[in-house]
C-alpha cells in the first residue's frame, strides 16, 4: 500500500577523528545552559541548485537539510544553534577550513558544515563537525541516497552529531505512529497517522471507517500492531507498513487490546477480556503460540517486557485499585511496585532498562512520571488536565504522550495533541501534527 | 408517549433549576444534584428506550462496575421485555467516562458490560442471546468535561442486534 522504508542508504566513514574535544554534553540532568552551535548552510553548486530544482522543487537543498538538522538540535534542548545572519564564513570556505576564531568570535562551541550535490538522479551529502575551542575536526561523514530522502539525511546528521557530542545514540531518524483524530467528541473519527518524528511527512494508514486505537512499533522491524474494531469486533491486528498486510493476532473469543511487541519482536502481548475479566496474553508470531501469562480475577492489561525480554510490568487492579506491577515472563513473581498516592497506569519499560514510565491520576490532575523498576525513585515529570500513555524515544532520553484539554458544558474547547519532555523533566514541547493526536508511539532509529 | 415523558422530564429539570437559581445560591452547580446521587446519574432525560418504558441504560459509578438498585429495576424491565421478544438478540455495551487510561477504561467497560449481561442471564434470558462490546472511552453520549457529564458516560447500554 504505501511504501516508506523502501531506500537504502549508502553509508560512507570518511574517517572519525578520536579527538579529546573539549565540548561534551552531559544529558543526565536537565540542561539549562544549551550547547550553542553553529549550522552553516550546506553548500551546494550552481549545477546542483538546478538539478535541485528538477528533482525536488527546492532550489538550495543544502540549507533545507541544514534546517531539518537544525531543528532537531534545537528541540532537543540540548543545542542551542545561533543565527546564520551571525556567520562571517561561507559555507563552502567553512567545510574546507574553517577559520575558528570567526566562529569563537560569535560564540559557537561547535561547527557544522557540508556540501550537498544532486547528479544523475543521486543526493550526495558530505558534513563536517568541528570542534572550535580545540580548534579541530570531530568527525565527518558523507551519505549517499535519493534525492527525495533529503529529510532523512538531515535526521542522520543530527543522530551522529548528538551522538558525537552527548556519548549516546540519537532519536532524530525514527517515526511516531499515533492516532490521528478529528470531528465532535461523541463522534470521533481516530485513524492510523504515521510521520516522521519532527512532524513531516505524514501518511494516514487507514481511512477511519472503524475505530484504532493504541498503535505500537515492532522495535526490531516496520510492523505495526494495534487495536481495531473492524466489523465492530475489537480485535488486536497486525500490521506491515511497508506492504499494507493487515492481519487479526490470534482467534480469541472477544476483545483483545493493549498490544506491544517484545523487544526482540517475536511476540505480542496483550489483554484478552472475557465475561468481565481482563487477563494478559502472549502470541509467538512465528509458531502462533498463544500463552495465558496471568490469571487473576482482576484486570490485568497496558503489559510492557522489560528490554531484555525477563520481565512484564503491567497495569491492574488486584489491590482494588489501578496499580501498577511487575512480574517474571512466565507470568510468576507478581509484585506490586506503585505505592504512592492515587491510581497508576500505563507503566512501559525504559529501553535503556532502568525505568518505567507512567501515568498517574490524583486528585482530578494526571501526570506522566517514572520510577525504577522497583518502584522507588518515583519522579513525575508533567502535571496537567489530561495526558497519559508515554512512550519511550529509542535512546530511553525523551517520553512523548498526549494530552487532552478540558471541554465546556457544551463539548466544545476540547483538543487532543501530542506532546514530548525529557526524561530530566525540562524542555516540554508539543509535537506538531496535521490533525488532533493520541496514542503516540515512538520507533526505534531507522539507520544506524 | 416516550416523547411526552421525557419532555415531562426536561421540563421538571428546567423548573428544578429556576426554583434553585431562584433561591439565589452562590453555586450553579447545585442544580444537577437532583440527577446524581453519590457520582452516579440517576435521570431519564438523556435515555432512549430499548421499547416502550424500557430504559436502555444503567449507570455506573466511577471506577465500579456494582449495579445499583435502579440499575437492577432497569435491568428486569430489559429481562422482561426480552422475555416477551424472544426472536430478538442484544448487544451490551460497556462505557467509561473520559477520566482515565484508554486501556484500563476498554477493560472496565467490559465489565460493566458483563455485569448488566450477567444480571440479564439471572433472569432468565439465554446468555447466547446477550453479546457484549466495550467501548472504553471512546463513545461518550455527553461532550462536557463535568461530573454531570461524566456520570451520563459510565454506563451500559442494551441495543437490539437483529
Amino acid at each position: 500500500m504505501i511504501r516508506i522504508f523502501n531506500l537504502t542508504f549508502l553509508l560512507f566513514l570518511f574517517l572519525i577523528t578520536k579527538a579529546n574535544s573539549l565540548i561534551e554534553i552531559d544529558i543526565t540532568r536537565g540542561n539549562l545552559d544549551p550547547l550553542p552551535i553553529a549550522v552553516s548552510p550546506l553548500f551546494q553548486d550552481d549545477n546542483s541548485k538546478k538539478n535541485s530544482i528538477n528533482e525536488l522543487k527546492v532550489e538550495n537543498i543544502g540549507s533545507e537539510i541544514s534546517s531539518v538538522v537544525e531543528n532537531n538540535l534545537k528541540t532537543s534542548g540540548l543545542f542551542n544553534p545561533l543565527s546564520k545572519e551571525a556567520f562571517l564564513q561561507k559555507p563552502d570556505i567553512a567545510h574546507l577550513k574553517p577559520r575558528f576564531e570567526d566562529w569563537a568570535l560569535i560564540k559557537a562551541q561547535a561547527l557544522i558544515t557540508g556540501k550537498v550535490t544532486i547528479e544523475n538522479k543521486k543526493l550526495k551529502v558530505e558534513f563536517r563537525l568541528w570542534d572550535i575551542l580545540a580548534g579541530r575536526e570531530m568527525m565527518a561523514l558523507a551519505f549517499t541516497t535519493v534525492p527525495s530522502n533529503w529529510r532523512r539525511v538531515g535526521h542522520i546528521i543530527s543522530d551522529k552529531v548528538y551522538e558525537r557530542l552527548t556519548g549516546e545514540k540519537g532519536y532524530f531518524d525514527t517515526r511516531i505512529i499515533y492516532v490521528s483524530e478529528e470531528g465532535p467528541k461523541t463522534a470521533r473519527v481516530k485513524k492510523l497517522a504515521i510521520m516522521d518524528q519532527d512532524g513531516f511527512n505524514t501518511k494516514y494508514l487507514t481511512l477511519g471507517n472503524e475505530l484504532v486505537l493504541t498503535p505500537r512499533f515492532n522495535p526490531t522491524s516496520q510492523m505495526v500492531t494495534y487495536l481495531s474494531y473492524f466489523k465492530n469486533l475489537p480485535r488486536v491486528y497486525l500490521l506491515d507498513i511497508e506492504t499494507g498486510t493487515q492481519e487479526v493476532v490470534g482467534d480469541f473469543p472477544g476483545m483483545t487490546f493493549a498490544p506491544r511487541f517484545s523487544p526482540d519482536g517475536k511476540k505480542i502481548i496483550m489483554s484478552f477480556a472475557k465475561d468481565g475479566n481482563s487477563d494478559i496474553y502472549t502470541m509467538d508470531l512465528e509458531n502462533r503460540i498463544v500463552e495465558r501469562i496471568t490469571n487473576h480475577p482482576s484486570i490485568d492489561t497496558s503489559p510492557s517486557y522489560s528490554p531484555d525480554n525477563k520481565f512484564i510490568t503491567f497495569n491492574s487492579d488486584r489491590s482494588g485499585f489501578q496499580q501498577i506491577y511487575v512480574m517474571k515472563s512466565d507470568g510468576s513473581n507478581v509484585k506490586r511496585i506503585s505505592f504512592g498516592k492515587g491510581l497508576y497506569g500505563t507503566p512501559v519499560w525504559s529501553p535503556r532498562g532502568d525505568l518505567i514510565a507512567f501515568t498517574k491520576l490524583h486528585k482530578g490532575k494526571f501526570y506522566i512520571g517514572v520510577m525504577r523498576t522497583d518502584g522507588s525513585g518515583e519522579r513525575l515529570l508533567t502535571e496537567n488536565y489530561y495526558q497519559e500513555a508515554p512512550s519511550w524515544s529509542p535512546n530511553g532520553r525523551v517520553l512523548i504522550f498526549y494530552r487532552e484539554t478540558k471541554s465546556n458544558d457544551k463539548g466544545e474547547g476540547f483538543s487532543a495533541k501530542l506532546w514530548s519532555i525529557d526524561l530530566t523533566g525540562y524542555n516540554e514541547r508539543q509535537v506538531q501534527t496535521e490533525t488532533d493526536a493520541s496514542d503516540p508511539s515512538w520507533s526505534s532509529l531507522l539507520s544506524n | 408517549m416516550n416523547f411526552s415523558k421525557s419532555f415531562r422530564n426536561i421540563f421538571l429539570v428546567i423548573l428544578l433549576s429556576l426554583i434553585v437559581s431562584a433561591c439565589a445560591t452562590k453555586k450553579t452547580t447545585t442544580k444537577v444534584e437532583g440527577q446524581m446521587q453519590g457520582d452516579i446519574y440517576t435521570g431519564t432525560d438523556t435515555v432512549k428506550y430499548l421499547a416502550d418504558g424500557v430504559p436502555d441504560r444503567v449507570f455506573f459509578a466511577t471506577n465500579e462496575s456494582i449495579l445499583t438498585t435502579k440499575s437492577r429495576d432497569t435491568l428486569r424491565k430489559q429481562a422482561n421485555w426480552l422475555r416477551e421478544n424472544s426472536s430478538i438478540n442484544v448487544v451490551v455495551e460497556g462505557h467509561a467516562d473520559e477520566r482515565g487510561t484508554r486501556e484500563y477504561n476498554l477493560a472496565l467497560g467490559e465489565r460493566r458490560a458483563n455485569a448488566a449481561k450477567d444480571y440479564l442471564i439471572t433472569y432468565g434470558i439465554s446468555a447466547d442471546r446477550i453479546s457484549v462490546i466495550s467501548y472504553g472511552k471512546e463513545r461518550p453520549v455527553d461532550s462536557g468535561s463535568n461530573p454531570l457529564s461524566w456520570s451520563k458516560n459510565r454506563r451500559s447500554v442494551t441495543v437490539k442486534a437483529n
